[in-house]
């Protein structure tokens, strides 16, 4: 198993009556409730714990792209990402990911992932996301229904211009690039390990197995929900013929680690009904545009976000039921293992993107958290798939002599040594 | 009226209503398509010859992956009037169907006779900030789109109760595929610079519009008619931004009396 520490950078000041004064905690939140002064210190309090994860044992930390949105404070990944590959060395840079549709021209994502690898020594995971409505139709101003279309034909020219090695022109419906030549390249060959994060288009499997990407299912609402979804994931990948390696699939999961289950609520409870109640507190309307799912994707089910009932419940969540339906995971160290490993094992994943800070979590219990995983947890859970241990193909390989930049250069300024050769 | 289908050169299918005789009249649709009832269709039926064609994506229409942005959607207008076999029909335009009108008629302002923009889209200005009608509940249209909501509510969904769910996820999946039509030159914002354009226009040009238009408000009409200086305004009270169907008589006598 490979386990990832994921943050979603929430903003922590959002106020008790939010739900009752706004309608929405992404597109049009009223940015009078960001304060930039505020802002500092938690930007480098969620940094801090990025870079703690990996002196934990981590094997990923992990950042995501939203935009206009109360609970994801990262616009650009890529500049997360990139503090973290000076202050870090081991652990994997995962960008879950880069909404490409909404990039013009998506060389850029090329471009910026390349220096990624680059600088991190080999340790970035590129996501690429078609991105969620609210980013990249309502912030973003993509056309709903040509968004798909668009996000492939990104897709194809970040991939030729990986791969390329002369100058190529690029004749795209959406983008027109006489010279396409990426400079730098990554490090990774053929190409750094592609996640798809997806959260219920059936069409994304396919687009997945066509080129043996991971598929990472980013919910919110525990495995108990996730399972009828992943197992539609795994019939497709044996109608294809694929093999069934656990690290074809990510998800990602909400975990909060005490030294007793009651312990648990008493440190966590209010931090993540702050999350639920607060941080997805979506206008529907937001979440699903004309033409952003395909009709297919809307007959599979996908009513259910329109509905106000969807909305109601969670204002009313509460504690006891966020642990029951395991939209947290939650408890004493053996709790957590136990419902983990139902997970893992239920879900068929090899990756697990872990979410240890949430809503207005404080930072000494969002630490107090992740180190007990680490330490209780997390050795116990390392090899549920011994079948698959050699299985490298969805994680990095990084370079072997790579520069550990937070190591101290004394008589750097010494003439001594020429460029390497 | 009655429905016939016909295919265009390009290779959508379109189903067209039909009916009446006398001068061609070919009536664009908006953004929420043909109703179950278009009493305005019938009665301006009674003294021309009339088209109502679907776009693709609407009804019956289909080949909507054909169409991606403004002057596919503007050509497709005149592959229909082809494959009707008009020449030099009067276009009226609803919204929507006005933004599509008057892109035609600016592309080939000589191919057809008079052009009606009833509440027409296809202007932006940026003191008047059209809703998004992409960001809105089910419930939320009729008060946006109708003087009277009530009665609009009955005539967006036929009757239908959007409370019962099954009527809900049909209504839902319908609107779902128009919309999504409709997004490729209505979103996020409905200007594709057609104001560049306007300067070809040469038919004689009649600007309708509801008095209490709450989506494109009366001040467009009045930016029309700054930019289409030989064009006549007429305002209709009691109406808002679906006129021709709550104002039927007030719709078919304002563009009777311009048609001639």
């Amino acid at each position: 198993m490979k386990f990832t520490w994921f943050n979603l950078m929430p903003w922590p000041y959002l106020p008790d009556d939010f739900r009752q004064q706004h309608r929405s905690v992404w597109v049009d939140i009223p940015n009078t409730l960001y304060d930039p002064r505020k802002g500092h210190h938690v930007y480098h309090t969620y940094l801090d714990q990025l870079e703690y994860a990996e002196s934990l044992g981590f094997d990923g930390i992990g950042c995501n792209e939203h935009h206009q949105n109360g609970y994801g404070l990262m616009p650009s990944p890529n500049l997360i990402a990139a503090t973290l590959s000076r202050r870090t060395s081991r652990a994997a840079l995962c960008v879950i990911g880069n909404s490409i549709a909404g990039y013009n021209p998506p060389i850029r994502v090329a471009e910026e992932f390349a220096m990624l690898d680059v600088i991190s020594g080999g340790r970035l995971i590129a996501g690429f996301p078609v991105g969620t409505s609210m980013d990249t139709n309502f912030c973003y101003g993509q056309i709903p229904a040509l968004t798909r279309d668009k996000y492939r034909e990104a897709h194809d020219m970040i991939m030729q211009a990986w791969a390329g090695e002369e100058p190529f022109a690029f004749d795209g419906k959406y983008n027109q690039l006489r010279w396409v030549n990426c400079w730098p390249k990554p490090i990774q060959k053929p190409h750094p390990p592609i996640y798809i994060p997806g959260g219920g288009s059936i069409e994304t499997w396919d687009f997945c197995l066509d080129h043996d990407y991971n598929y990472s299912y980013l919910s919110f609402f525990g495995y108990l929900r996730g399972k009828s979804l992943l197992d539609g994931y795994w019939e497709r990948v044996a109608k294809r013929g694929k093999d069934d390696s656990p690290y074809r699939a990510a998800f990602a999961q909400i975990i909060c680690v005490a030294d007793t289950d009651a312990q648990a609520e008493e440190l966590y409870a209010e931090h993540c009904l702050y999350f639920f109640n607060r941080c997805l507190h979506i206008f529907p309307p937001f979440a699903d545009p004309p033409g952003y799912r395909t009709m297919a994707t809307v007959k599979y089910g996908a009513l259910s976000q329109l509905t106000q009932a969807r909305q109601k419940i969670l204002e009313n969540l509460t504690w006891k039921q966020l642990v029951e339906e395991r939209f947290v995971i939650a408890g004493s160290p053996e709790t957590v293992r136990q419902q983990l490993e139902e997970c893992i094992k239920g879900l068929r994943i090899g990756h697990l993107f872990c979410l240890f800070h949430n809503g207005n979590m404080p930072d000494w219990k969002t630490r107090h958290s992740s180190k007990l995983f680490a330490e209780k947890v997390m050795p116990r859970l390392r090899d549920l798939w011994p079948e698959w241990k050699h299985d490298e193909r969805w994680w990095i390989h990084p370079m072997d002599e790579r520069i550990r930049p937070e190591e101290r250069r004394p008589g750097a300024d010494k003439p001594r040594e020429e460029w390497p050769r | 009226m009655k429905y016939q289908t016909i295919d265009t050169r390009k290779g959508t299918r379109c189903r067209v209503l039909e009916g009446g005789s006398g001068a061609p009249v070919v009536f664009f649709h908006g953004a929420g398509g043909l109703l179950a009832d278009n009493p305005f269709l019938d009665q301006l039926a009674q003294r021309y010859h009339v088209f109502a064609p679907e776009w693709p994506g609407y009804g019956e229409s289909t080949g909507e992956e054909l169409l991606e942005d403004m002057l596919d959607f503007a050509l497709h207008g005149w592959d229909v009037i082809d494959a009707l076999g008009l020449s030099r029909p009067h276009l009226v335009g609803h919204s929507m169907g006005g933004m599509i009108a008057a892109e035609m008629a600016c592309l080939a302002p000589r191919d057809l006779d008079k052009l009606a923009l009833v509440a027409a889209a296809g202007l932006w200005m940026d003191e008047h900030p059209i809703p998004d009608i992409f960001a809105l509940l089910p419930f939320q249209l009729a008060e946006l789109l109708f003087d009277d909501p009530q009665k609009g509510q009955a005539l967006l969904t036929g009757g239908a109760d959007l409370a019962d769910m099954e009527a809900l996820k049909e209504f839902y999946l319908v609107s779902q595929r128009r919309l999504a039509m409709a997004g490729k030159i209505l979103f996020p914002i409905p200007n594709r610079r057609l104001s560049k354009r306007l300067y070809r226009l040469t038919a004689p040009t009649l600007i309708l519009w509801g008095a209490a238009d709450r989506l494109i408000v009366p001040a467009y009409a009045a930016r029309w008619k700054a930019l289409i200086p030989s064009a006549r305004v007429e305002m209709v009270e009691s109406a808002a931004h679906m006129l021709p169907y709550e104002r039927p008589e007030a719709f078919v006598r304002a563009v009777a009396g311009f048609l001639g």
